[in-house]
């Protein structure tokens, strides 16, 4: 690897040489190449997918117009269809034959795991977006990652907290039963515990499932006042779908632990109205993010999700911290990135720790009624800000090992 | 009262549930009991066109203004065509050959179909609203039954045993019937056999297109809807045994009774309870439970 960056080096001080300049950057074949591994066409390509690729594309042709940079980028893609075995291999095709320098999205916990790990291996960097689970930054983090959005840990800090202290107390889980629906159930739980409330059960249901009935029905027997789905996808649509047949809702109350703003206009809002959720990204929060999200409208015809926003967000940070390094040795960019603060539409005063979390504010949002939505993709009420330090896992938490304590 | 620990009340609702999915299971297990029993095709596609049926009925709705009831009559004649052209094209080159061809063949058009929709309508899909008439529930005492769920088993019961009088019961379908043991012999008493085939294709087809209609309201319709029902839906056929009008609807209805019935005691093997039964109905009965040893 130092040999081959040297090389380049040298190769790139050579074709550069009239021009030369102090600062002038040093990357490695004179080119930085952005490698987008996501689902391309199964259960999460409407909240990543093309819409991920898309937005990294925009933070490269913004990045080359604002910061005009000394190197050429180049941006590829490929669809991990979800399954580790496939990332890991197309990770490592990428990393030997095409020089990727990033892979970016990674939607599932599982590929982001596979992947992470092999990028590590070659110093090269994962900017993780897709993903939720939390050991990408606990047991299992390392210094080349960097997990952006969203985690198990943030999203039921917000949406637990607040329908606990509605009143909302006594909850029910219907839960898939896998590893990241026996997380998300878990780390629900221990919010509802310590902000008072209390959990009278759960339910775990087959993944993926298509009638939720029998188990919405065990919820509402249970007389709890909030069902809190510890599912993703399909599977929380069609549970919220059949809770409404069955008179469930207004009676009980829902709480979507991983809902996608993409899931919100699926359903429609006659299905959503009154639910809480919790998001790293609403599109109609303030004029920097409309301004933003109308522009990756126009290309996909569709509003962002919090990961397609994350992963702009994300490769703009990374090229940033290229420039400012001058170079695109991993570990050098990776301490740019700790020291810069994020500050884009996405994120304000956001900080890249040292297990990898972008810690940044979150939003408690509100699905609107049909009456109260003005116009197209006009979904939330933003009811709370959560400050990031509040809303992640605290570093003194951390499992993760490059965490001194 | 308790039985086992669960309020009879909650057992009730969970039974009730069950033979709602039972229903959908029946009318699916049918339509391809009867393309198995006629054409001998294993019909991969089947749930790939279910979704379709559910689609149309969105298309219709959103694009086209064409209410709920409408599409209960029309889609199924649509996608119906749509099944009678693959037959006409497709499936009838295959009969000679072993049924691996047919499966091979209506798989890959289930990949295709369903590649199509999700390349136009994206994997979350789109939401169908019960229709007005049928919106709100009954209060049962022991649970909520929502209206469209009860119209649901009714519509299922009625196609079903429709289905079933027609075939065992009728002329036309003693035709159908000789056409499955002697084709040759029918052709030879002067019907056309071909074109009987096409439409017991096309009817088939009809029958999970309908069920596609009637699964919209219930499920969020999207491109994957047919391939999570399709593996169990074929358990069903092999229970009762391939090519059995009655074993397909008895046991349809059967087992989402006792699907239900897992999901009440232990509901982490809701999902495989089906495959378990299928495993044991194979060792002690190959032909299913209603089927014929050939």
């Amino acid at each position: 690897m130092k040999r081959k960056i040297l090389g380049s080096a040298i190769a790139a001080a050579v074709a550069m040489a009239p021009a030369l300049s102090p600062a002038a950057t040093t990357v490695s074949d004179g080119i930085v190449k952005l490698g987008v591994l996501t689902d391309m066409s199964g259960t999460y390509s409407d909240l990543s997918g093309p819409g991920a690729l898309e937005a990294t594309k925009m933070a490269v042709e913004d990045f080359v117009a604002k910061e005009k940079p000394d190197f050429k980028i180049e941006v590829i893609s490929a669809d991990h269809q979800n399954k580790a075995d496939i990332s890991a291999n197309k990770a490592r095709e990428w990393f030997d034959t095409q020089k990727v320098d990033a892979i970016v999205d990674l939607v599932t916990t599982s590929t982001a795991l596979a992947v992470m790990k092999v990028a590590n291996e070659k110093s090269r960097i994962s900017l993780i977006s897709g993903a939720a689970s939390t050991p990408i930054t606990n047991e299992q983090c390392n210094d080349t990652t960097v997990h952006w959005t969203y985690d198990t840990y943030a999203l039921p800090v917000g949406t637990a907290k607040a329908v606990v202290k509605q009143g909302g107390k006594n909850w029910y889980f219907i839960t898939a039963d896998y590893a990241f629906g026996h997380s998300l159930e878990k780390n629900t739980a221990d919010v509802v515990t310590k902000s008072g409330g209390k959990v009278l059960g759960n339910v775990r249901h087959p993944f993926p499932g298509s009638d939720f009935s029998s188990f919405l029905l065990s919820a509402q027997a249970s007389g709890a006042q909030v069902i809190g789905l510890a599912n993703a996808g399909n599977d929380t649509m069609n549970s919220i779908k059949q809770a409404k047949e069955f008179g469930i809702t207004p009676k009980q109350s829902l709480a979507g632990l991983l809902m996608f703003i993409s899931d919100v206009h699926s359903l429609g809002l006659e299905a959503t109205a009154g639910m809480y959720l919790t998001t790293g990204f609403y599109w109609d929060y303030n004029d920097e993010t409309r301004a933003w999200s109308k522009r990756f409208f126009e290309r996909m015809k569709r509003m962002p999700t919090m990961v397609q926003a994350g992963d702009y967000s994300a490769t703009y940070h990374y090229l940033k911290a290229i420039k400012a390094a001058g170079t695109d040795e991993a570990k050098a960019v990776m301490a740019k990135m700790r020291d810069t603060p994020v500050n884009d539409f996405f994120a304000k005063n956001g900080k890249v720790r040292i297990d990898g979390r972008m810690v940044h504010d979150m939003y408690l949002a509100q699905v609107k009624k049909p009456s109260e939505s003005k116009y197209p993709w006009d979904y939330y009420h933003i009811r709370q800000v959560i400050p990031g330090d509040e809303a992640y896992i605290p570093l003194a938490e951390s499992k993760c090992p490059l965490v001194k304590k | 009262m308790d039985i086992f620990g669960i309020p009879i009340q909650a057992l009730m609702g969970q039974l009730l549930i069950g033979l709602i999915n039972g229903s959908f299971y029946a009318i699916l297990s049918l339509g391809l009991a009867i393309i198995f029993g006629l054409l001998n095709i294993i019909n991969f596609a089947h749930g790939a066109l279910y979704m379709m049926g559910a689609f149309c009925a969105w298309i219709g709705l959103t694009w086209l203004g064409l209410n709920y009831w409408v599409a209960l009559i029309a889609v199924p004649v649509v996608v119906g065509a749509f099944g009678m052209l693959i037959e006409r094209t497709m499936l009838k080159h295959l009969y000679q050959l072993d049924h691996l061809y047919g499966l091979l063949l209506t798989f890959g058009l289930a990949l295709i179909i369903e590649g199509l929709f999700r390349y136009r309508f994206g994997i979350s899909g789109e939401s169908y609203p019960v229709p007005e008439l049928l919106s709100g529930g009954f209060n049962l005492g022991f649970m909520f039954l929502p209206k469209y769920r009860a119209w649901v088993v009714a519509v299922s019961l009625v196609v079903c045993f429709g289905s079933w009088f027609i075939i065992e019961r009728t002329k036309l379908g003693s035709y159908l019937r000789a056409g499955t043991e002697n084709p040759q012999l029918l052709q030879a008493f002067g019907i056309n056999v071909p074109l009987m085939i096409t439409l017991t294709y096309g009817f088939g087809v009809a029958l999970a297109a309908l069920a596609g209609v009637l699964a919209a309201p219930v499920f969020q319709v999207n491109p994957v809807m047919g391939s999570n029902l399709i593996i169990v839906v074929f358990a069903v056929v092999v229970i009762g045994g391939m090519g059995s009008i009655m074993g397909s609807i008895v046991t349809g209805l059967g087992l989402g009774l006792i699907e239900g019935l897992t999901r009440v005691f232990y509901p982490e093997a809701s999902a495989v309870v089906i495959f378990v039964i299928m495993g044991i109905v194979l060792l002690l009965r190959p032909a299913g439970l209603f089927g014929r040893e050939r």
